[in-house]
């Protein structure tokens, strides 16, 4: 017991401050992408020619960034167009909100019909890998150890989904697994929320356009909160889910 | 016994093709059987695509005694001759060229499907099923113990945890089990089916993707093929660099397993602690390159970001401190006789049972194997850095997690030495078209084991075929025997002393 004791001490306390305070993130860390309005319609659309997932489009010579599709990569083609912040705060209520556009229309608001206010103080999630590759599994995962302490919030992944006010999805969604996640979407009482974590499970990701896959949760579950990434960084999720239980995460960053 | 028909080689080395032996089934078999009589272990065993549309089935066989490959090569259009009856090693490997290829292996005892989808030869199932027929992934002969008092427990896909999804089937007396059946295929994404005609731009991300927590394992398998065909090596100060994020994936990974098997048997300090360092790991893999996963940072030619000096002297820095509160935390299992009483003897993989199923990684090496990929086929800065290989005999729990305590040590050594001193030069090189009508084997030992890539060109020098072959391939058989006799309630423990990629086995 003394060793325990010893070793917890010298463990010290690792829970960070979070939503308080100046997130720490790696210097070359990958956030919400920023369009250059400089960028002429030629770098536009060889940027769109050279996106191996689709991301970039030009549509009436103004181009878009789809965040959905994007995988963060660090060689991004769109150079001169694509700017890499360092915001993590991805979350959207809408798919449409993912795509980066100039001018940016103004977010879509969150659900009205009730249900957040019915999960501000108590949200249980049942986690569902539809194809994941375990990247977004892992950084799911990691908002229950000390660091992050997802439990605080009130927030806590569950095993069953009778226990559970909706599902946080991961993956493309293969064929294999959409009777399953149908399946496991039904079992949740409703009313229920879906989440959407990850390039995969909001577009398909780079499995985009694959026969063996559904391209994302979207056409097999009706999805509320879209959180992208490949993977989103456990920031990214976690300010995602704090939208649910409606706490802001710090605006002014 | 007879002289070998097959070609040798080394691994990276780029053959001709043509020069691949080319044996009947028959001749196939018995090449395949005497080389692994003989001590050799089957590293990857496929179909291809073949004139006239028949099946090329390649072996490849890991001679690790002298640190070399053999291949060699057969032609089938309907059957042949199953090699599992007497090589137990290539029992998924014949499931998988009958799935995919709809090549019958006749006489394989246990013949089913592993991942669920159409054959890549339209027309073709070797189970007779039609092109209207649903294939609906876990819907087969499962196994089955008959008996009064015997009943079946399956689980999944859908499991009570954050994890990827597959599904298991026990036959148990009372809380005894008597056998496991494991069946994957619900993550196939179909990543094989999405590399030929490539290498594509986006080809490198379905790599780093398959198996996401072996993002560096398996893109650095990738560049290597890609390197090999187009003769354009990486520069030295790439190869570090890669063999620093593989070794931080792999202190990330065996540092989150030895919590997660703490958290299975009620140590929560363990538990708790490993879950922040092992964040810890993945945050230096963050430094380096901006992604917690080393999503990024292995690239064709050689690797994408720097590790200049201040960056390599925060690293050392964090790896030290990192380093020390992992002993810390780790030693306290080998000190609580409550954690031990847990781990040993349970989850029992003899040496004999883990050399005939062909194990590859921490499982192999916990029941006595020496093989490592680092130590038996040195590819990049393994060739100057050598990585002594971890072993321990008992083949249980414990040996398995004290493998991987036994590897983090080994690994931090290697990160200090690498650190300390880095070659100069160039990060990365152009990598050229790729020769064609060729053949690669690329290995490296991820963090669970043996990753073997094989890329095979066409006469324009793009993929034919690409076959990957995840160490969860090898490894998934060895988990169903070690639950053999077990009770089912140490299945999560047993199941975690392996942690095998789903997807990296379904592609």
């Amino acid at each position: 017991m003394l060793k325990e004791l010893i070793a917890r001490l010298r463990q010290g306390y690792r829970t960070i401050p979070y939503p308080q305070g100046e997130p720490v993130l790696p210097d070359r860390f990958r956030g919400r992408p920023e369009l250059s309005p400089a960028a002429d319609e030629a770098v536009c659309r060889a940027a769109a020619a050279a996106c191996p997932m689709g991301a970039v489009t030009v549509e009436a010579g103004r181009p878009a960034l789809d965040m959905g599709r994007c995988l963060f990569c660090a060689d991004c083609p769109a150079d001169g167009l694509v700017r890499f912040s360092r915001e993590h705060r991805l979350a959207a209520w809408s798919r449409e909100d993912l795509r980066v556009r100039i001018p940016q229309p103004a977010p879509a608001p969150p659900p009205a019909d009730g249900r957040l206010r019915l999960f501000r103080r108590s949200l249980k999630l049942r986690q569902v890998s539809a194809g994941g590759c375990n990247a977004c599994e892992a950084d799911v995962n990691v908002l229950s150890t000390i660091v992050f302490d997802l439990g605080r919030f009130g927030i806590q992944m569950v095993a069953s989904p009778r226990h559970a006010d909706g599902l946080l999805v991961t993956g493309p969604v293969p064929e294999n697994m959409r009777l399953a996640l149908e399946k496991t979407y039904l079992a949740v009482p409703p009313p229920r929320i879906v989440i959407a974590v990850g390039a995969c499970a909001v577009s398909g990701g780079p499995y985009r356009g694959h026969p063996e896959v559904h391209g994302g949760s979207g056409g097999i579950v009706p999805v509320d909160l879209f959180i992208p990434g490949c993977p989103p960084h456990p920031l990214t999720i976690l300010d995602g889910l704090l939208r649910l239980v409606a706490r802001e995460s710090r605006r002014d960053a | 016994m007879s002289e070998s028909g097959l070609l040798r080689l080394r691994c990276g080395e780029v053959v001709d093709r043509a020069a691949v032996p080319r044996f009947s089934v028959e001749t196939f078999r018995a090449e395949v059987l005497q080389a692994v009589a003989g001590g050799a272990r089957v590293a990857a065993l496929f179909g291809a695509p073949a004139p006239g549309g028949a099946v090329r089935l390649t072996a490849v066989l890991a001679h690790e005694e002298e640190g070399g490959l053999s291949v060699g090569t057969a032609d089938a259009a309907e059957r042949y001759p199953a090699l599992t009856p007497d090589c137990p090693q290539a029992h998924w490997f014949e499931r998988e060229i009958a799935e995919q290829w709809g090549l019958v292996p006749e006489g394989h005892p246990w013949l089913k499907p592993i991942r669920f989808h159409r054959s890549f030869r339209p027309g073709r199932d070797a189970w007779g099923r039609g092109g209207e027929d649903p294939i609906l992934p876990s819907v087969t002969d499962f196994y089955r113990v008959e008996g009064e008092e015997i009943h079946e427990v399956a689980v999944g896909p859908v499991h009570a945890g954050v994890i990827e999804p597959g599904h298991f089937r026990f036959q148990c007396h009372g809380e005894r089990v008597l056998h496991l059946e494991i069946s994957l295929g619900f993550q196939h994404r179909g990543v094989e089916q999405g590399l030929p005609g490539g290498p594509l731009p986006g080809s490198i991300h379905l790599m780093e993707t398959l198996a996401g927590d072996t993002s560096i394992g398996h893109a650095t398998a990738y560049c290597q093929a890609l390197e090999a065909l187009s003769a354009s090596p990486p520069p030295a100060r790439a190869e570090a660099v890669r063999g620093i994020a593989l070794e931080l994936e792999r202190l990330a990974n065996h540092t989150g397993d030895l919590g997660a098997l703490a958290g299975d048997v009620g140590y929560l300090p363990t538990a708790a602690y490993c879950g922040r360092l092992r964040g810890d790991f993945l945050n230096m893999t963050a430094l380096l390159c901006g992604s917690r996963f080393g999503r990024g940072l292995v690239r064709p030619g050689g690797v994408a970001f720097d590790l200049e000096p201040a960056r390599a002297a925060e690293l050392s820095e964090r790896l030290e401190r990192t380093f020390t509160d992992t002993a810390g935390a780790v030693n306290l299992l080998w000190e609580s006789s409550s954690v031990l009483a847990r781990f040993e003897e349970t989850g029992l993989v003899p040496r004999e049972t883990a050399e005939s199923l062909g194990l590859v990684g921490v499982a192999a090496r916990a029941s006595g194997l020496t093989r490592d990929v680092r130590f038996d086929f040195p590819g990049g800065i393994y060739r100057l850095a050598h990585i002594p290989v971890s072993t321990w005999q008992s083949g249980d729990v414990f040996a398995r997690a004290y493998v991987r305590w036994l590897e983090i040590q080994r690994s931090v050594e290697f990160l200090r030495d690498q650190l300390a001193a880095l070659p100069t030069g160039t990060l990365r090189g152009e990598v050229g078209r790729l020769a064609a009508d060729r053949l690669v084997v690329s290995l490296v030992e991820g963090w669970r084991g043996e990753i073997c890539h094989v890329a095979l060109t066409d006469a324009e020098g793009r993929f034919e075929r690409y076959k990957v072959v995840d160490p969860s391939f090898h490894n998934w058989m060895g988990l169903a025997m070690a639950l053999r006799d077990q009770e089912i309630s140490d299945f999560p423990l047993c199941n975690k002393s392996f942690n095998l990629s789903y997807c990296g086995h379904d592609l």
